[in-house]
């Protein structure tokens, strides 16, 4: 853990000061990430990237454990060792909304990941509770038919 | 709301699930526990099924078979006629569907029909759907001022999701069948929109 994040003194642009931690939003989890916040933009060190949010820079491309992503031409991702969050949410074509006076954001499903996952019919899985907490898997009810129903007290 | 037409088929190796897009437990609890089902009445406080399924607007129901495929996409259901003065739908037709489904006594879709029948969601949806998250989140947080910027920029985005602008409106503090609201749908309708939208009626 030393070695890296040692590497980051205060002549690098995470010196301290501008330093800070930002919560990043994910469906599925969230949590805090070493950022600094410059002109309105979320700017994270290599090794956020890596530790927090599990992607590396790799001689043009951006991967995580499970694939891999080339940047556009012209991109200027990593320069520096500096990874803008909104590049980063551009490359992977997922939304991000972000609000850095509130110090968090939201990085959510690409359109396409979606699309294609409706496209292929099988009916995406989902876990939720019921009123008394208990967990729900759609994917348990294979071998019935479901009438899946989406209402509200709105 | 669902719990005659479950008991009805349920014999029939079907079942209702039933997903509440609410803000908390408490804001589904008294019409889950007036239905009292015995199916799984769900609570989705994060909207997780409407960023998976695309889902806009509620009611909102999909037939999934038995392989756990999407046999009928995303259409306007309703399991009573209280509300049919207003919406104009009848929830006869759509439940006499789903009974012949499930007795099998009818198909669901292939899946070329199926696929022609959805609507997929854009980049735009997907973004206003990230705004919703940091929004609800925000909110969660207790920091309703920065939540409501993002709840706003969320229904620009797409000012066609209800699930959004008005599914927003409990988080906010706003009556969700008040004046703001009935604003938002009279301006919705003038501009020819329309605040359901079924499937095209090919199958009963």
């Amino acid at each position: 853990m030393d070695g890296p994040r040692a590497s980051i003194t205060s002549s690098s642009p995470y010196g301290h000061g501008g330093n800070a931690m930002f919560t990043l939003i994910e469906p599925d989890r969230t949590r805090d990430v070493a950022a600094r916040v410059e002109a309105g933009r979320v700017l994270l060190s290599a090794d956020a990237l890596r530790e927090d949010l599990g992607w590396e820079l790799h001689e043009g491309t951006l991967c995580n454990e499970s694939m891999c992503v080339p940047l556009p031409a012209g991109s200027r991702l990593g320069e520096g060792g500096v990874f803008d969050l909104g590049e980063v949410a551009a490359t992977l074509d997922r939304p991000l909304a972000v609000d850095v006076d509130a110090g968090a954001a939201f990085l959510g499903t690409s359109a396409g990941e979606r699309a294609q996952a409706l496209g292929s019919l099988v009916a995406p899985d989902f876990t939720l509770p019921d009123l008394a907490g208990q967990p729900h898997t759609l994917s348990s009810y294979r071998g019935t038919k479901v009438f899946l129903v989406a209402w509200a007290s709105w | 709301m669902w719990q005659a037409l479950y008991e009805e088929l349920r014999g029939r190796n079907f079942v209702v699930i039933a997903v509440a897009l609410d803000k908390s437990p408490d804001d589904a609890r008294p019409w889950i526990e007036k239905a009292a089902p015995t199916y799984p009445a769900l609570i989705d406080t994060q909207h997780v099924v409407a960023d998976l399924y695309n889902i806009v607007n509620v009611p909102t129901a999909l037939w999934i078979d038995e392989r756990g495929r999407i046999v009928r996409p995303n259409d306007v259901v309703f399991g009573t006629d209280t509300f049919k003065h207003i919406t104009q739908l009848e929830s006869a037709r759509p439940l006499a569907a789903v009974r012949a489904w499930a007795r099998g006594e009818a198909t669901g879709f292939a899946a070329s029909e199926a696929r022609a029948l959805q609507t997929l969601p854009t980049a735009l949806d997907q973004q206003a759907r990230a705004e919703f998250g940091l929004a609800e989140w925000l909110a969660r947080q207790g920091r309703a001022d920065a939540a409501e910027r993002h709840f706003v920029r969320a229904g620009e985005l797409a000012p066609h999701d209800f699930t959004i602008r008005r599914g927003s409106m409990p988080i906010r503090g706003i009556d969700p069948m008040g004046p703001q609201f009935r604003e938002m749908i009279q301006a919705w309708g003038a501009a020819g929109r329309p605040y359901y939208r079924p499937l095209p009626d090919t199958r009963g």
